[in-house]
């Protein structure tokens, strides 16, 4: 096992003495940063816009703060904290929004940031982070903070199921397989269930390409390029809704360079999940990974797009 | 920490003395302010309530030069309510910061002068005009100098009705939790929202009351008398650990009757006759009742 989140903060800490890392009250996984980071943790409460401006001015001041809370909040309680004073003025400011996606389980629809990768890859120079597990998740971070720009990771603390060969590089996807039948294009915590059904896909003789798009921006155009140039079809698998994910990204980018190729889009539509615990959650709202090749089959011998 | 103004020149300077003469040079930045609200406009009227209020921290107050706005130890201002940069502009013309010629591109795609402050221009800390930013940008800043042990302050101007949003509020608690006596809030108390007069819409007073019951001194003086900013910003911090509030009464267009504390003269676009009668106004060689004949009011 790779180390944590907090290690790896905790580390980037005492190597960069102008990193702080700050939080709206959300001290879950970090709880032992107070102490460790003495005046550079800053818990400002649960106060997500000055949680974000006060982020802005301490990286005015040459700080790069590395800011935590809840993904809901921090991408649309401060949305515009976020476009306005660290988006206009390109800030170094690292925000991680804590239980995306899928991960904010039984807390229900207030708790659903799956909007997010939408909102914030809309801002012109912030880069989008997704990594599929806890060693991703510590790779992303030193590469994040050494960047000179804003981003936003999508935390995720999940042990890995595949084994990851490729070094972590902002804006390149991992290819995990090389199949030619239909490309899997995935990121964040439906990776493993989109690799166990690439092996139930490859059992019923689909060669599966999988690939773990890890940055959604800079999104790895070549990366999505070669999988839709060589295999027959395309599937986006996201916990986010239809709109404005790796879908639209995958369809903006597919235009762009003239490719016509069908893609599939296994998302959550335009509506909220069913509150509930993971495995549940994925269970209930069809991304177990039998579930997954059961539709990727249908979608495949549908004629419909 | 201990007050060092920037310029020790006389409030009241003796006839054809010191150009930093307080009232001299306050006449000479609203005339700049009325002379870009020529073709186009601007939000005239928050940019005359505070223009003695930059005046006077540019000159006597903020520890800033044209030759030290990179320097870490500067003092810092944040002008939070964005409307009135002209007045922050045209002081800046007057103080070296910026070349006075500049002020004539004041909307032209040939500069970067526009309604809202541009942080490319030296001397802006940061941009705004979208409300309730700033307090929590210069909280930001105020507790960096703080884990430095710098002795620099951090000055935000919050207009008053700036203070509907809930953001202002929030930053004030977060300030007070964390001590910060380095930060200093200036609230430009004209009086007015954007059409309305505060007390009428969304009223704020007692508004000391507010401010202290977050934890922060407070004191309130006259925006446009040189002398009570002197004293009123002598003393920082004015209660140690505490941030500050200064609530500044104004008044809106402040220098021209024409304008003065008319929710109809938010915003205002002139002819160059009319920036001229104005000017006239402002001189005392005309006693207002100028007509205004289609100012846009946005």
């Amino acid at each position: 096992m790779s180390a944590s989140y907090e290690s790896v903060l905790g580390a980037l800490a005492v190597e960069r003495p102008d990193l702080l890392v700050m939080t709206a009250e959300n001290r879950a996984p970090i709880r032992n940063l107070p102490q460790a980071l003495g005046p550079r943790f800053l818990d400002v409460g649960i106060c997500e816009q000055t949680l974000i401006g006060a982020a802005a001015g301490l990286a005015l001041r040459g700080r790069i703060p590395v800011v935590h809370a809840l993904a809901a909040f921090l991408t649309m309680r401060a949305f515009e904290f976020v476009r306005t004073d660290v988006g206009i003025a390109g800030l170094p400011v690292k925000m991680v929004g804590y239980v995306p996606g899928f991960l904010s389980e039984a807390n229900g629809p207030t708790h659903q940031a799956i909007e997010d990768v939408a909102l914030m890859r809309g801002i012109p120079g912030v880069d989008v982070i997704c990594p599929s597990d806890g060693v991703e998740l510590a790779a992303a971070l030193p590469a994040a903070v050494a960047s000179p720009r804003p981003c936003y990771i999508r935390y995720n603390p999940l042990p890995p199921v595949v084994t990851h060969r490729t070094p972590f590089r902002l804006g390149r996807a991992e290819v995990l397989s090389e199949g030619d039948g239909v490309a899997l294009l995935t990121y964040g915590v439906l990776l493993g269930e989109a690799d166990r059904a690439g092996a139930i896909l490859a059992e019923q003789g689909v060669p599966v390409r999988l690939v773990d798009l890890r940055t959604l921006s800079p999104l790895d155009e070549e990366a999505v390029v070669a999988a839709a140039r060589q295999a027959e079809m395309v599937v986006t698998i996201e916990d986010h809704f239809k709109i404005g994910g790796l879908y639209s990204m995958v369809a903006e980018v597919l235009l762009r360079h003239g490719i016509s190729r069908r893609v599939h889009p296994i998302s959550l539509g335009q509506r909220w999940f069913k509150p509930a615990l993971l495995p549940d959650v994925l269970t209930y709202e069809g991304f177990t990974g039998a579930q997954l090749a059961t539709r990727v089959l249908a979608a495949l011998r549908s004629t419909d797009a | 920490m201990t007050f060092a103004p920037l310029l020790e020149a006389p409030i009241s300077g003796a006839p054809g003395g010191e150009g930093a003469a307080l009232p001299a040079l306050a006449l000479r930045v609203r005339e700049r302010v009325l002379r870009m609200a020529e073709g186009g406009g601007c939000f005239l009227g928050a940019s005359l309530s505070c223009a003695d209020l930059l005046v006077h921290l540019y000159t006597r107050v903020l520890r800033i030069s044209p030759a030290t706005l990179g320097d870490p130890d500067r003092d810092y201002l944040f002008l939070s309510k964005g409307h009135d940069v002209p007045a922050l502009y045209a002081t800046f013309a007057e103080l070296g910061f910026l070349d006075p010629a500049r002020l004539a591109n004041h909307l032209s795609t040939t500069d970067s002068i526009y309604w809202h402050p541009n942080r490319s221009i030296p001397g802006v800390e940061f941009h705004s005009g979208s409300l309730g930013h700033l307090l929590a940008v210069a909280l930001g800043v105020a507790y960096d100098i703080r884990l430095r042990g710098g002795s620099n302050r951090v000055f935000v101007i919050l207009g008053d009705g700036e203070l509907d949003e809930g953001s202002v509020w929030e930053a004030c608690l977060v300030a007070s939790a964390l001590k910060l006596d380095n930060l200093i809030a200036v609230v430009d108390r004209n009086e007015f929202q954007a059409n309305v007069r505060t007390e009428e819409l969304i009223p704020l007073e007692p508004l000391p009351a507010k401010f202290r019951a977050f934890g922060w001194s407070c004191q309130t003086v006259d925006g446009h008398c040189f002398e009570c900013l002197d004293d009123a910003f002598s003393r920082f911090p004015t209660e140690a650990g505490r941030p500050s509030a200064v609530i500044a009464r104004t008044v809106r267009g402040k220098g021209c009757p024409s304008l003065e504390a008319r929710a109809d003269r938010w915003f205002v676009s002139l002819t160059p006759a009319q920036a001229e009668a104005l000017v006239a106004e402002l001189h005392g060689t005309s006693g207002g009742g100028i007509e205004l004949e289609g100012p846009v009011v946005r």
